[in-house]
């Protein structure tokens, strides 16, 4: 079967839409998200997407489905708040492991039995790691700002917990996604290094994702995109990327930017274009496809897909879009300054 | 699209914003002020809890230049670590102070773990060393790299600190190897301390202490290319403490051999280097002699010479002799020397010997300017000076400007009329790029000379740039950079400015610019005016060029004009690609399986003829992408229509076209006229299709072979390939077609042009043309199905016929594939094309009516469409034989493609 890094070399790659979105057509109601093992939980649990891979796997392994079918190459696990700091929200941090685990192994059933039907096109689970609600580099107190309601220490903590359990269940690769404080991102690099430091396995490979928040072109702690970039290199990224707050339009600037300096491959996966005043995403599936099917063209990415607001459909078009586009040559990387 | 990126070793770091150390990177200033072992005062405000004064210290490190911002917390009375995280907190919430990489400054690595955990952007560690053996070093640097920080190596070993130049070297180079092959650190990561000591101390052995630092980073360099090298500056004086300005020279003079041999950084108070070209002769000589050792007695004659500065006193008199030269020399020594305290008086002295209040600014300011940009790009100034030299600029400038408006208010009323700008300006350092001294200065004298000056700063993004550009209409762009890498920003602009669909022209300007780059680069990328400026007084004259109606479009054509012959002179230089022989080039012509192959004889053979067919039949064929590209508006139909920058305007254009359209069917304004033939062929199994024309007569068809070589696999086409050899006693045949929809164009051209109607008149001109095109695409499908008939079931949508999914070809000669045009007289001859249609041939062989199509049919279904390219001479020659030509009839007509100089 092709490694990850023979199939990138060969094609624009396919990465799945949003989960939150598919989640959402299946109106669960608190008690879903309860289902038998939690139905009488001391605090409410709706909106805990991550605990609907212990409670209703049937409805997450069949999203999955879905994206594989549409063409996805890359499905990304359910575990976006699978870390304690981000299921203290809930009072669940105790299940946050167990969260990780669940949703990696039902990601590698669905794409274990899509790599067995076809093996010509083998799919990879991709471990998400989110941002966090808590963030190092921005105080939540306008009157202090030297404050920080969490330190280095407890991000590194759960990050290297989250990272376990991933790897530990089969994930192919860790996604750190949805970035929009660096030093967070940092603690989960910080994070992964130390968990293969420390095991002695081969490293899994990473892909980063940021999130540049408006048209002021940077990242929501502050930073420009090349910044972003030069300080989350030392990770030695598989990929480097943008998805999530933008439109593909709206990152279009970002993106060519990102393919002229990233010595990885890069990634996009926007979300269904703006959010309308209902906070719906308008954007119909060749909107977006039409969208990165330019990036290829013009030789911006390598991994293509679609976040908040994106939905099967899109992923097809998208792949129907790129799929006879070469991707993104790597860059030279020089050894020598002459 | 698709290049491949080159990724350069740099040392890249970042705050908000990127660092990145390039090799035209002028030395790198680390601000030394948020010391507490270094600044009292700072020290103290630490130590008191007064975070928001020690940040104004930090602010201020940052306003006057410093590129990196050192931090150093070692006091014996302060948590360290505690400090630390609480002072870069802080600063993580102040923008215009975090923008800039940190250096974390500490003894103690508990510290400088507490820093790193602060910091989003990738900073440095200040430091690491072998001091306490192999072990703790590694264990340092793989945290250090966990955070992804640079780290700076003090040049110790176990034994101690490097005071030799061969020590310096060795334990450097030692512990590199351990960095970059035990660690894995990337070279460019580190930054090595080599120890810079005090000289001049009246022990001999520390004379040669500079000379041999010097020396190391230049071996340093040799051995590990890509590491970096810093140090602390001020330590060299050391032992002149209190006579700053001796101190101040040894700085400068030891810099500038320094930065020479490699140091790329180092922490330095700004305020306390002096202008090489500056010091006074006699001193330099002296700091020359001692910082290179020239002389055994040369800390005895600087330490005298120090005598005689100080005994002028305790608090250095400033030396005021500049102010007894001119206005003019008064004026340029603040400039050059960043001094404001009498730059009012000065200026005022000034406005009032000139006669207009503009002439000083184009005279003596400008002077001073100049010697500031010299200074600094001989790498005499460093940026910090540059930056207070530019104060001073704007000071006077600000003095000047009420009387320069005053003087407009004065003309105004002399001359009547109101103040009217003489036009738009917008003028924007690139992104990545910080330099806009040249960019202000454009900005003064363009405002000077009436223009409204729209400055958006330094490192300010396309999108921004051509956002604020449509925001206030403005009527050029003036671009400028310093740094190499913002040409390719520059060119990046370009090519945004055309997809955008910008229409006004784009100047370039900045150092590292010049007319070839603009030339090459820039100018191929945006075709609505790109001008390379050489200097701000230029400026003026190529502003006014390009915003005066009647010099604009010569002014524009002559640039270009220029800008191409040195593209050409550009590009014939590089080296070229790999060409085959001819004989070679024909053994690779496309494998047909002649053998298995059957031609399709014709349904209908011979020439039909087809007059006035239905305009709205043909209609429903058109294209429309080409319509609109025709109006420069680029994008794919229909998706153009809601784009959201040309959408309103290109739905506006559809919907006038439709109504014209409508009226072309209706009223019949245009004939549309064809005629189409098929006849049977063969080729020679080289270059040559024989026809047999309707009279009998054997019409022989000249084609010409792509000649580059090909990659393994790939052939070299010629369209004679698509037709079946004589040998294999198969008959073939090849199509001809003359389509026009132009005929009873000029009379409704003319009626607009009586009424002044440009807009109808391209209209029509676009309409017919895509009328022509989808007559040809009608025509060609009726003879795949109907007159021919080789695709009887075909069933294509208008869209795949665009994308031209069906079997066969239809090539025009004058088009890539066949680009020689005399053979357009056989295809006319064979099907009486002019007769037929009404369709002539210029001598130049261009068809008229303008909307009217040629070409050849090829059914086979291997025919593909291919661009020739460049061939050789040994196939001009051949080609001329063929034709019966000279060889320098066939080099005129095959020119285009030829891909030697004739």
């Amino acid at each position: 079967m092709k490694s990850l890094q023979q199939c990138a070399g060969e094609r624009i790659l396919i990465i799945d839409g949003a989960m939150g979105t598919m989640i959402q057509r299946y109106k669960l109601q608190e008690s879903d998200y309860r289902g038998e093992r939690f139905k009488n939980y001391h605090t409410d649990v709706k909106g805990n997407s991550d605990l609907l891979s212990i409670t209703q796997p049937d409805i997450i392994e069949a999203i999955h489905r879905e994206y594989l079918e549409a063409g996805a190459d890359i499905i990304e696990t359910n575990t976006f708040s699978s870390t304690v700091i981000a299921q203290a929200d809930y009072d669940m941090q105790e299940l946050a492991n167990e969260m990780n685990t669940a949703s990696v192994k039902i990601a590698c059933k669905a794409a274990d039995d899509y790599t067995r039907r076809n093996p010509e096109k083998p799919r990879f689970v991709a471990g998400a790691i989110g941002p966090l609600n808590k963030t190092l580099s921005i105080s939540p107190d306008v009157n202090n700002p030297g404050f920080r309601s969490v330190t280095f220490d407890e991000v590194v903590a759960a990050y290297y917990d989250q990272v376990k359990a991933l790897a530990e269940a089969g994930a192919d690769i860790l996604l750190i996604e949805t970035i929009f404080d660096t030093l967070n991102c940092k603690g989960a690099i910080f994070a992964i290094k130390k968990y293969f430091r420390d095991t002695g396995k081969p490293e899994l490979p990473v892909m980063i994702s940021g999130t540049i928040t408006d048209a002021s072109g940077r990242t929501l702690s502050g930073q420009t995109l090349e910044a972003f970039y030069i300080s989350v290199m030392h990770a030695k990224p598989f990929s480097i990327g943008l998805n999530c707050a933008l439109g593909g339009n709206q990152m279009r600037p970002y993106i060519e930017e990102l393919s002229q300096i990233a010595n990885c491959y890069v990634s996009c996966y926007p979300n269904a274009g703006l959010p309308n005043t209902f906070g719906e995403y308008d954007e119909q599936p060749h909107e977006t496809a039409h969208i990165l099917e330019d990036f290829a063209r013009e030789g911006f990415v390598n991994i293509v897909g679609g976040c908040c607001g994106t939905t099967p459909d899109h992923i097809r078009h998208i792949a129907d879009h790129v799929k006879s586009i070469a991707p993104r040559p790597l860059p030279v990387v020089e050894t020598a300054l002459a | 699209m698709n290049t491949t990126n080159i990724i350069k070793p740099y040392l890249r770091l970042s705050g908000l914003e990127p660092l990145v150390v390039r090799p035209e990177t002028n030395f790198i200033n680390v601000g030394e002020r948020t010391n507490v072992t270094g600044s009292k005062k700072f020290a103290r405000l630490v130590r008191e809890g007064l975070y928001e004064e020690a940040l104004s210290v930090a602010r201020q490190q940052v306003e006057s230049g410093a590129q990196v911002l050192d931090v150093n917390m070692d006091d014996a009375l302060l948590d360290g670590e505690k400090a630390m995280t609480t002072f870069l907190n802080l600063l993580a919430s102040e923008p215009d102070i975090s923008r800039i990489p940190v250096m974390i400054d500490s003894s103690k690595f508990s510290v400088i773990e507490a820093g790193l955990k602060c910091l989003q952007g990738k900073c440095i560690v200040n430091s690491i060393s072998l001091k306490e053996g192999e072990e703790k070093f590694i264990e340092h640097a793989v945290i250090c790299q966990s955070f992804g920080a640079s780290v700076v190596v003090m040049a110790f070993d176990e034994t101690g600190q490097a005071d030799t130049l061969e020590k310096r070297v060795s334990f450097c180079h030692r512990a590199y190897k351990i960095l970059t092959e035990k660690v894995g650190f990337d070279p460019q990561d580190i930054i090595f301390d080599p120890n810079i000591f005090a000289i001049a101390t009246g022990i001999e052995e520390h004379n040669n202490y500079a000379v041999e630092f010097i020396e190391a980073c230049r071996q340093i360099k040799q051995l590990m290319p890509l590491v970096k090298i810093s140090g602390g500056v001020s330590n060299v004086s050391f032992s002149f403490r209190g006579n700053d300005v001796v101190r101040e020279a040894m700085h400068s003079v030891f810099l500038l051999h320094a930065i020479k041999a490699g140091l790329d950084m180092g922490i330095v108070n700004a305020g306390m280097i002096q202008i090489y070209d500056e010091i006074e002769p006699q001193l330099r000589e002296l700091c020359e002699d001692a910082v290179l050792n020239r002389r055994p007695d040369a800390t005895e004659r600087l330490v005298n010479f120090a005598e005689t500065v100080k005994a002028k006193g305790k608090t250095v008199e400033k030396d005021e002799a500049w102010r007894k030269g001119t206005v003019e020399e008064r004026l340029s020594h603040a400039l050059v020397n960043g001094i404001t305290d009498y730059i009012d008086g000065d200026t005022e002295e000034a406005r009032q010997k000139y006669p207009r209040p503009l002439e000083v600014i184009e005279g003596p300011l400008m002077a001073g300017m100049n010697i500031v940009g010299d200074l600094f790009g001989s790498g005499k100034m460093f940026l910090p000076q540059v930056v207070k030299s530019a104060r001073v600029m704007k000071k006077s400038v600000a003095i000047l400007t009420p009387y320069i408006e005053e003087e407009k208010k004065l003309l105004v009323a002399q001359n009547g009329g109101e103040i009217k700008s003489a036009g738009k300006i917008l003028l924007a350092t690139v992104k990545g790029d910080v330099h806009d001294i040249g960019k202000n200065i454009v900005g003064v004298v363009l405002g000077c000379n009436g223009y409204d000056i729209i400055d958006l700063g330094v490192m300010v993004p396309a999108e921004k740039i051509l956002q604020a550009a449509r925001e206030h209409e403005v009527d050029v762009i003036g671009l400028s950079g310093l740094i190499t890498p913002s040409l390719d920003e520059m060119v990046h602009i370009a090519r945004e400015m055309k997809r955008q669909q910008f229409d006004i022209p784009l100047l370039i300007g900045g150092a590292t610019t010049s007319r070839t780059h603009t030339a090459v680069k820039i100018a191929p990328e945006y075709e609505n005016g790109v001008v390379h400026v050489l200097d701000a007084s230029r400026s003026v004259t190529v502003t006014g060029s390009l915003l005066n109606k009647a010099l604009h479009k010569n002014f524009l054509a002559g640039v270009k004009d220029e800008y191409v012959k040195l593209n050409e002179a550009f590009r014939n230089k590089k080296p070229v690609k790999q060409y085959l022989r001819l004989a070679d080039a024909r053994q690779n012509k496309v494998p047909v399986n002649w053998e298995t192959f059957q031609p399709v004889k014709p349904k209908q053979p011979g020439t039909h003829v087809f007059d006035n067919y239905d305009l709205g039949e043909i209609a429903e064929y058109i294209d429309w992408q080409p319509f609109f590209i025709a109006w420069e508006l680029h994008g794919k139909f229909p998706q153009i229509l809601s784009d959201e920058v040309v959408g309103k305007e290109a739905t506006r254009l559809y919907n006038d076209a439709q109504a014209m359209l409508k009226r072309i069917i209706d009223e019949k304004w245009l004939r549309a006229r064809a005629v189409i033939g098929m006849f049977p062929a063969t080729s020679n199994g080289m270059d040559t299709v024989t026809v047999t024309a309707p009279d009998g007569a054997e019409v022989p068809l000249e084609f010409l072979r792509q000649q580059v070589k090909k990659a393994p696999g790939q052939p070299n086409i010629c369209l004679s390939d698509f037709i079946a050899p004589a040998t294999f006693g198969k008959q073939d045949y090849i199509g001809g077609f003359a389509v026009t929809a132009g005929e009873g164009i000029e009379q409704w051209l003319e009626k607009f042009r009586k009424d002044h109607d440009d807009y109808s008149s391209i209209m029509l001109k676009a309409l017919a043309d895509r009328l022509a095109e989808a007559f040809t695409e009608l025509l060609h499908e009726r003879v795949r199905k109907e007159f021919w008939a080789y695709a009887t079931d075909e069933h294509l949508s208008n869209d795949q016929l665009i994308k031209e999914e069906y079997l066969g070809i239809r090539p025009a000669p004058g088009y890539p594939a066949c680009p020689e045009h005399t053979e357009k007289y056989k295809l006319f001859d064979l099907l009486n094309a002019t007769a037929s249609t009404g369709i002539t041939l210029t001598e130049s062989l261009a068809m008229y009516p303008a909307a009217s199509v040629s070409g050849w049919y090829f059914a086979n279904p291997q025919a593909k469409y291919f661009g020739l390219g460049k061939i050789e001479k040994d196939q001009a020659e051949d080609y001329a034989q063929r034709k019966g030509w000279t060889l320098e009839e066939a080099e005129r007509w095959l020119r285009p493609n030829l891909e030697y100089d004739m």
